[in-house]
């Protein structure tokens, strides 16, 4: 089997002993030696007490972390297993730790670890994220009942987040995904998710482990692959998404792990999206996504300005991707002063899929169309703060939806541009 | 005098007669060698078109903003600059290839001459081509990379890159060439250097701001208030 080259001998033999399971746990790791205790004792104090009967193993995939991220997992998987509540596990709770190259990207982490679910024929497995300082028991069995009962074959979540947090995902991948696949994923870029067996192996045959996406940006080949491959997707609500802040958020980097992997998929997925129109609830369990409104000091002076830099700095650029009246477009808008400057949807999404038609068509290396949207981004992110700044969380969503439908109805618009009619 | 004459015009003519049927047949060897040579590079061409048409080089030339370089100076597109490139030189050779057979004394070295100079004619024509090729991609990289990092001047950043491989490129072509080589090297040297030591001046005694800027963001001690915008795109 070709995927049993990428798990190594030691690690084949461990996987042996284990045998066969029910679940398994796949925590990726890499520098998080902060909270990836506390992450194991949740997961296994989520284990004993929603699935005590079934046969199950935790796998930290470690990417060679120098803080004893490892070590720490494996002192915190010996320890005691009698749970606060007097619970304890009825069949042998198995820990492996292993590692893989590539340090810091999720991708071949997530490959071993469908790798290991298909050897010990899972038939359900969870991904859970070890920088999480959130997670609680309760996310094992919400991630993973809808798996277990049959109901789903992929569980994303649903999280309680800041209305100005993720602005990416609000503003394009999530609209996108959903305008091209015809379902509602609130989190098409999950760290935290469940998979049914089947899908796993399906994945592992799926040609998506290139440089280009399952190496960089897994989680959102994940997701689109399940529903360009019509598999039954839900949602969980989890709670409150918290992270430790590892420095300061790259966009560029982000924007090549999601944008740049949901652009690439769009060829090997074209005969799913193409013939797809309007979108559709996904099932949800525990309520539907909530926003905070806590105030929050945002320097939107520095996001129009780079904006505003972007679209003049990059006219050579911008002119071989977009097409000359949106160009001519966005120049006006830019030009405008920041009290009064506004990136609406429909020129919003008229950006993105020029963009994405653009990527297909190679007009100029790839990554240089995506390093080229990042200004453009920050425009839109602007406006999104703007335009929410004193609304309601309902609000909000409704703004969001808006975009939804905008990026919707202008979808033949992308084919049009796709197979050269434009 | 008369006989004399007549007899010295007799022999001229008949001496012409004999080189003009000597030379004849060479000078229609070299016709057909040239309408040949004009039939073999055409075909040439219509192969070479076709191959670079079905391995899309267009499309490669556009993804490395070769064309948008060659749109500028208004010349065709990729494949068939290289196809004219390679119809004309296959078509130079056969015409001299056809002067050779005509025999004309001291030709025969220039001939050669010119066919030992194709090689180094093509490297530096690669040269140049991937030079360009290379100095467009990498100032699109730095422009982009100079917007996304905020730093000033993108495009002062991006054409210096762009001018430097540039003149890389034209000093490696020319050495290839073995055309004016020290000119062009000590050119190279002491526009780079200058370059380099008003670059160091400049960044040195103008932005001595910009690099406190750039340290303190680069090991972590930045304002908060230069955070503030810093929200988590997903």
């Amino acid at each position: 089997m070709a995927e049993e080259s990428i798990l190594t001998d030691d690690f084949l033999r461990e996987l042996m002993n284990v045998g066969e399971v029910d679940i398994l746990v796949g925590m990726p790791t890499y520098n998080d030696a902060a909270t990836v205790g506390q992450v194991v004792q949740a997961v296994r104090a989520g284990l004993i007490k929603y699935f005590p009967r079934q046969r199950a193993v935790i796998i930290n995939a470690d990417g060679g972390s120098k803080d004893a991220t490892p070590e720490l997992v494996r002192a915190a998987s010996i320890s005691d297993l009698r749970q606060p509540s007097g619970l304890t596990a009825l069949r042998t709770l198995h820990s492996i730790s292993t590692q893989y190259p590539h340090g810091g990207e999720n991708g071949q982490a997530l490959r071993l670890l469908l790798a290991a679910a298909d050897l010990l024929r899972a038939g359900a497995c969870v991904v859970v994220s070890a920088d999480s300082v959130n997670i609680e028991a309760e996310w094992l069995d919400r991630l993973l009942r809808p798996i277990t009962n049959g109901s789903a074959d992929l569980v994303t979540p649903l999280y309680h987040r800041h209305r100005f947090d993720g602005l990416l995902v609000r503003n394009l991948l999530y609209p996108m995904i959903r305008a091209m696949y015809g379902k509602r994923v609130r989190e098409p870029y999950p760290s935290e998710f469940a998979f049914s067996g089947r899908l796993g192996s399906y994945l592992l045959g799926q040609d998506i482990w290139s440089e280009d996406g399952g190496n960089s940006g897994a989680e959102i080949c994940i997701t689109i692959s399940a529903l360009a491959g019509n598999f039954q997707v839900a949602e969980s609500f989890l709670g409150s998404r918290g992270r430790i802040e590892h420095g300061p958020a790259d966009l560029v980097h982000a924007m090549r792990q999601t944008v740049g992997v949901s652009f690439w998929l769009l060829d090997p997925t074209f005969p799913a999206w193409s013939a797809t129109t309007g979108s559709q609830p996904v099932p949800s369990s525990g309520g539907g996504p909530q926003v905070t409104l806590e105030p929050l000091r945002i320097n939107r002076k520095r996001l129009h300005q780079m904006f505003q830099v972007g679209v003049a700095e990059l006219e050579p650029v911008l002119k071989s991707i977009l097409a000359p009246p949106t160009l001519a477009e966005l120049q006006k808008e830019a030009a405008a002063p920041q009290e009064t400057f506004r990136y609406p949807d429909d020129l919003w999404v008229r950006t993105v899929y020029e963009f994405a038609a653009s990527y297909h068509k190679s007009v100029i290396s790839r990554d240089h169309i995506i390093q080229a949207l990042a200004p453009l981004y920050r425009g839109r992110a602007y406006t999104f703060l703007v335009e929410n700044i004193d609304a309601t969380g309902e609000q909000t969503e409704n703004k969001v939806e808006d975009l939804c439908l905008t990026f919707e109805r202008l979808k033949p618009y992308l084919l049009e541009m796709w197979d050269g009619r434009k | 005098m008369w006989e004399k004459f007549v007899a010295e015009s007799t022999r001229a003519t008949r001496e012409i007669v004999t080189d003009a049927a000597q030379f004849l047949p060479h000078l229609l060897e070299m016709l057909i060698i040239v309408v040949l040579g004009w039939l073999i590079a055409y075909v040439l061409r219509a192969i070479l078109r076709s191959i670079l048409r079905l391995t899309k080089f267009d499309r490669f030339s556009e993804h490395t903003g070769a064309s948008r370089l060659l749109n500028q100076a208004a010349l065709p597109s990729s494949s068939e600059l290289l196809s004219r490139l390679v119809f004309w030189v296959a078509w130079l050779g056969f015409i001299l290839l056809g002067v050779g057979v005509l025999g004309i004394v001291g030709l025969q070295q220039h001939i050669s001459n010119f066919f030992g100079f194709l090689p180094r004619l093509f490297t530096a024509l690669f040269v140049f081509f991937f030079g360009f090729l290379a100095a467009s991609f990498f100032s699109r990289a730095a422009l982009l990379a100079a917007v996304n990092a905020d730093l000033p001047s993108p495009r002062l950043i991006s054409s210096t890159i762009r001018t430097l491989l540039i003149i890389l490129t034209i000093s490696m072509a020319f050495e290839e060439l073995e055309l004016a080589e020290h000119t062009v090297l000590v050119a190279f040297a002491l526009i780079f250097g200058s370059l380099m030591l008003g670059l160091a001046l400049a960044f040195g005694l103008g932005g001595q701001d910009l690099a406190r800027r750039y340290l303190e963001r680069r090991f972590g001690r930045a304002r908060k208030e230069e955070r503030e915008d810093e929200l988590s795109p997903l």
